[in-house]
């Protein structure tokens, strides 16, 4: 597979939402090109035939009864975020107008 | 406790009292765990400045928390397994109502709204939570250089680092700070700075300790684990700790075994395999390969069967590792975005907000590994990258329990090298992540691991052996990382 291109690292930080200046573009390609050429060792082994292992412990659905339980006091949350009104968190217009 | 001599270069405190002395004399009445706090308090006061092992010291919640052990002594009642036991948490443990930063900008000036259950579960033992210790942001690292509020010093070499991600912790105990320390390790966080700073630092099955409360970075790896000068006072905390938690899906709902009773059983008959790839790949330094060799012998000397062993996948560990913990870290880490907790930048639409955000509260190292994740994931390179690894996740786990048919316990270094020194490593990434080679096999595997220190490299900085166990036998861990501190120079 070719090597990761500064586009591409451009589209990730897009999508990961990150800005990056092109001074940090250039550094992030290089440093990431170099981890994932390491990498290249398993991209190049033939395991078609091996079943992928998410998680260490084979667990099942994990239920428990549907019980009410009590949850975080909504005040002492609501303590935590940035910006609060009526109860809520209060965020700028998410369509770009003002309310 | 006692001290060694604290020239600039070196505050590594000498064996003072362990956690099962503090808390036996706590216990019946022969000391006061705030006389004790106050001895360690004093401690901090004198040399924190030469270490930052810390980001928060708590002086006012632990002298509380000291002062209601010494009432319920005096009530007589017993407070538990840790009575007036100084302990620190890595800051990536939520304390409800502390600071919990993970030493990062986007969590400064976070006070958690509840405890982990690794904290309540200390408080109930008689623990006394003394401080929050400094990690590499998010737990991403291997020096806690990649820490917002800058590194922390190896107490043994000031001008070298602790490693990391957990080397707050590390330091914190290599110093006598603290006799106990609370780490994370998702791929040797713990064990790494363990065996850098020469102290005993342990990962146990994954699922045995309870991560409700632990800030994630990769969650099929993450796993909670104890510091501590000795194995014995390890396994103490370690007993303290695990268990099965509602709270935590991935909680084994098995019991944990008992450590304490197998300690000093020693290793007559026990089968020990030394793993070939892991003490023999490039990069690990003879001052420590020697040394591991050499604990081996000792084994042998004390009645084991030890030979070498190949498990060929563990080779490609370290490649699986760094496409798999930072893609469930690009997961994890999208909570970082300014709306309910911690850091805003704000602008002009929600999504501005999210940019800024993240963009100037996350350091370059997190920010690395969520490119590198979202890479991973993304489409067009799922298979090659994240399902690949996931396969060779696999065909370590399978490589393991053939390994195991044939030995108990397996051996081989905890870190390449001994402590380096600042900016070695951090300008070059893959460098640093090459780090972990000996560490993330045992990760990816899930299985428990831990690392003892035995003997010092050319420069007289510790080395560490590292003990890897099936799932479950954290108890023949134990069992011979005791017989390799009982036989170190």
């Amino acid at each position: 597979m070719a090597d990761i291109t500064r586009d591409d690292v451009a589209h990730v930080a897009r999508l990961a939402r990150i800005e990056l200046t092109d001074e940090e573009l250039d550094t992030f390609t290089g440093q990431l090109a170099k981890v994932l050429q390491h990498a290249r060792d398993v991209e190049a082994l033939d395991v078609s035939d091996v079943p992928p292992t998410a998680h260490p412990y084979p667990l099942q659905n994990v239920l428990r009864p549907d019980e009410v339980q009590p949850s975080l006091p909504r005040d002492e949350v609501l303590a935590c975020a940035p910006a609060v009104e009526d109860d809520m968190f209060r965020v700028p217009p998410a369509l770009g107008e003002a309310p | 406790m006692s001290d060694a001599p604290d020239t600039p270069e070196n505050v590594a405190a000498t064996p003072g009292m362990t956690a099962h002395h503090i808390a036996a004399a706590v216990r019946n009445g022969a000391r006061q765990a705030v006389d004790v706090l106050d001895d360690h308090l004093a401690r901090i006061d004198r040399l924190e400045e030469h270490v930052h092992a810390f980001n928060l010291v708590m002086v006012d919640e632990a002298r509380e928390a000291a002062l209601a052990i010494d009432r319920r002594v005096v009530a007589g009642e017993d407070p538990g397994p840790l009575a007036g036991v100084p302990i620190a948490l890595k800051d990536n443990m939520c304390t409800r109502g502390v600071p919990t930063t993970c030493s990062s900008k986007v969590l400064e000036g976070w006070r958690p709204p509840y405890d982990a259950t690794v904290v309540e579960k200390l408080r109930a033992a008689g623990a006394v939570v003394v401080g929050k210790t400094n990690l590499d942001e998010f737990a991403m690292g291997s020096s806690t250089e990649n820490s917002a509020f800058g590194p922390t010093r190896n107490p043994h070499a000031l001008d070298r680092v602790p490693g990391g991600s957990s080397g707050g912790s590390a330091a914190a105990v290599a110093a006598g700070f603290v006799p106990l320390a609370i780490g994370s390790d998702t791929g040797g966080s713990i064990r790494q700075p363990a065996a850098l700073c020469g102290v005993v630092g342990a990962k146990p099955t994954y699922g045995a300790v309870s991560r409700y409360g632990l800030v994630a970075f990769a969650s099929s790896l993450d796993q909670i684990g104890p510091f501590a000068a000795d194995v014995a006072d390890a396994a103490l905390l370690m007993e303290v700790i695990a268990g099965h938690d509602p709270r935590d899906a991935t909680s084994i709902p098995e019991p944990f075994p008992h450590l304490a009773p197998s300690l000093d059983r020693g290793v007559e008959g026990l089968r020990i395999g030394l793993v070939s790839e892991l003490t023999e790949a490039d990069g690990i330094e003879y001052e420590v390969s020697d040394r591991v060799r050499e604990a081996a012998a000792a084994l042998e000397k004390a009645g084991a069967v030890v030979e070498e062993v190949s498990v060929p996948s563990t080779m490609y560990g370290l490649s699986a590792y760094y496409l798999i913990a930072p893609a469930e870290a690009s997961s994890n880490l999208a909570r970082y975005d300014g709306v309910r907790f911690g850091l805003r930048v704000d602008g002009d639409t929600t999504g501005d907000m999210y940019d800024h955000t993240r963009t100037a509260g996350l350091g370059a190292e997190v920010k690395r590994r969520i490119m590198l994740g979202t890479y991973a994931l993304s489409a067009g390179y799922y298979d090659a990258f994240y399902g690949k690894a996931q396969r060779v996740r696999t065909l370590i786990l399978r490589d393991f329990e053939a390994a195991y048919e044939r030995f108990d316990v397996l051996l081989s270094p905890t870190s390449p090298c001994t402590a380096f020194p600042f900016g070695a490593k951090s300008t070059d990434p893959l460098t640093m992540y090459l780090n972990d080679v000996c560490t993330v096999p045992s990760s990816l595997a899930g299985h428990p691991a831990m690392s003892v220190p035995f003997g010092v490299g050319a420069a007289g900085l510790p080395v560490g052996v590292q003990v890897l166990a099936p799932v479950l036998k954290d108890d023949l861990m134990f069992r011979v990382a005791a017989a390799i501190e009982a036989a170190a120079p």
